[in-house]
């Protein structure tokens, strides 16, 4: 990918359940802070244009480092309300409805896509059963792995599950040094193997979860390091998320051409070829 | 008549009597099998020659992956792909019981398989297609790695050969014991399928049931023809659950195929008897009849049973679409 030094977790007495607390701080940064310091001239476009609009996923467009862009992140709140409001950042099938229509869009206007990775996972209610909730989520994802425009995604805090995976197909993955992400909550694999969601810490360890995990595993393109927390140091975490976006952007950027087919059909067998390798298997 | 789960020859049911052969007494209780549903006491082999479907309610008793390929396909037609992938255990995972390693030794044995995917090709009334069956008896059918991998060689081997894919799906969900390599076999197939509909090859789904979390919220549902069978339970979240986090009773009818085909989700609800039949005549919509394939569209379930011409091809709605 480039030629530079990959930039490593430094050892650290932290468990993996401690970064998943550290994940899941109220105070740590979220989508719409990122969003208002890296972006200017942000317009939020809502609505998946069939029932309703979802405010756990939320997208619109902006001017990252002087270009158009399409952004798409999971929001939560910072209080009971504001959770309410959002669903506590856990999308209905109106929020991945949307996320694809913005994707559609964001490739009708060819302009570049970020997203902000932030969700403990997909809402599991009655209501997003009914409105086609494994669908919804299957069809964003349909549509994001052949998107025609750069897609650089984040994961910014936890990333859980499918609910996670829906933006986070692109081009380049990036993590921070404290952000999790995760085939399941570790209180969900707890509750189901151990039978006990107490035992939470020691399902976090056994399911590799941390972004050194997933570095080693290559499931990631960059490790952001935190060497304060975000929660504690909001501003420069945000604005070192900002300069690693801008350069993986500007690394793809660098190779499409949305005039140029065979350039993006490059780029798109490059995306494909990403996660084609992804698997652990033997032969006999 | 014959049982058609014998037709191949390769395949027999593992019930008791067949294990313990033909000079074991035979016990009556294997003689005779109960539906879960109307309580119908059925007489086994009559139950296994209706393709395991209840013959007085219609319940559809759930298939293995071996069962439901030798309904599936022509006789002697099925080849199997990529049966020497197997399971590791990248995570070193530990859970109370022991470790993964462990876990697919015993499952390997229990199961009497390897994985919990089946690929390979066959035909259907002489149409060449892809099949990509799951094997719920497989730790749930949970879609790891070799489930991925198995996946998108089949999906890759239909596009060189301009093949349909049939997907038969049954999942518990993600195989937690693979962390996010499991989560990434979500986007490896929706990859796949995503190159498969570029060559303008259609992907034809059928969920069975079970099937839950992670394979309906990949590639299983964004399938060019979606199909269901009657009963089956197909949802993103499961109804425990759902009713642990909402505390709420959760309505009649919820998740089945009936609602899922109310709520716009799948295109038909389809009758085991009558899945030959369907799937010959999508083929022929899609790819085009082979040459050297009959005519005519077979009813019923058995796959030498005759073929009844028909003066013009018209696309059935098979009784339980109107469910």
């Amino acid at each position: 990918m480039t030629d530079e030094i990959v930039v490593t977790a430094p050892e650290s007495t932290l468990t993996a359940m401690d970064r998943v607390r550290l994940a899941r701080d109220p105070n740590r940064p979220a989508t719409l802070d990122y969003v208002n310091e890296l972006l200017e001239r942000v317009v939020e476009l809502r609505g998946d244009r069939s029932f309703g609009d979802d405010q756990a996923l939320i997208g619109g467009l902006g001017t990252f480092r002087g270009r158009s862009v399409v952004w798409l992140g999971h929001q939560g709140g910072t209080n009971t309300k504001e959770n309410l409001e959002r669903n506590f950042g856990m999308p209905r099938p109106e929020g991945f409805r949307k996320a694809r229509r913005l994707m559609a869009h964001a490739e009708k206007f060819a302009l570049p896509i970020i997203t902000f990775v932030d969700t403990s996972g997909a809402d599991p209610g009655i209501s997003s059963e009914e409105r086609g909730q494994a669908t919804a989520i299957a069809e964003c994802l349909l549509q994001m792995i052949g998107t025609r425009v750069p897609i650089i995604c984040t994961v910014i805090g936890e990333g859980g599950s499918g609910g996670a995976l829906s933006i986070s197909l692109g081009d380049r993955m990036l993590m921070l040094e404290n952000a999790v992400y995760a085939v399941a909550s570790p209180e969900a694999c707890a509750a189901i193997l151990w039978k006990d969601a107490g035992k939470a810490a020691e399902a976090a360890a056994t399911m590799r979860v941390t972004a050194a995990d997933l570095q080693r595993f290559g499931m990631i393109d960059e490790l952001i390091l935190e060497p304060i927390p975000a929660h504690e140091a909001p501003r420069d975490t945000i604005q070192t998320v900002g300069e690693r976006i801008e350069h993986h952007l500007n690394e793809v950027i660098a190779e499409w051409n949305k005039d140029d087919d065979a350039s993006i059909t490059a780029m798109l067998d490059k995306r494909y070829d990403k996660y084609r390798v992804m698997g652990a298997w033997t032969t006999v | 008549m014959r049982s058609f789960f014998q037709r191949q020859g390769k395949f027999r049911p593992l019930t008791k009597t067949d294990e313990r052969g033909q000079d074991a007494p035979t016990i009556p209780e294997d003689l005779w099998t109960k539906c879960p549903k109307c309580g119908e006491l059925l007489y086994t082999r009559e139950l296994e020659r209706n393709g395991r479907v209840c013959t007085k309610c219609s319940y559809h008793f759930r298939l293995t992956a071996r069962e439901r390929i030798d309904l599936l396909v022509d006789a002697n037609t099925f080849e199997e792909w990529d049966t020497e992938i197997r399971p590791v255990d990248p995570l070193e995972f530990v859970e109370p019981g022991g470790s993964y390693k462990d876990k697919l030794v015993k499952t390997q044995k229990k199961a009497a398989e390897n994985e919990s995917l089946i690929t390979g090709k066959g035909t259907i009334n002489g149409r060449p297609i892809a099949l990509v069956v799951a094997e719920f008896k497989f730790l749930g059918a949970s879609m790891g790695s070799v489930f991925g991998e198995k996946l998108v060689r089949a999906v890759e081997r239909a596009v060189d050969q301009n093949m349909p894919v049939l997907t038969v799906n049954a999942s518990g969900g993600a195989r937690m014991h693979e962390g996010l390599y499991s989560l990434m076999q979500m986007a490896k197939t929706i990859a796949a399928f995503h190159r498969l509909g570029e060559h303008r090859l259609p992907h034809f789904s059928l969920l069975v049931d079970p099937c839950y979390g992670g394979v309906p919220a990949s590639y299983a549902t964004v399938a060019d023809v979606m199909l269901a069978e009657p009963g089956a339970l197909i949802g993103f979240a499961g109804q425990r659950v759902i009713e642990q986090v909402t505390r709420q009773k959760l309505p009649e009818g919820f998740q089945t195929a009936e609602f899922l085909l109310d709520h716009g989700m799948i295109d038909q609800i389809i009758e085991r008897g009558n899945i030959r039949h369907t799937l010959t005549i999508l083929s022929d919509h899609y790819v085009g009849r082979p040459a050297t394939a009959q005519t005519g569209y077979p009813k019923g379930l058995l796959a030498d049973e005759p073929i009844e011409e028909e003066e013009t091809v018209v696309v059935e709605v098979p009784a339980g679409g109107e469910a």
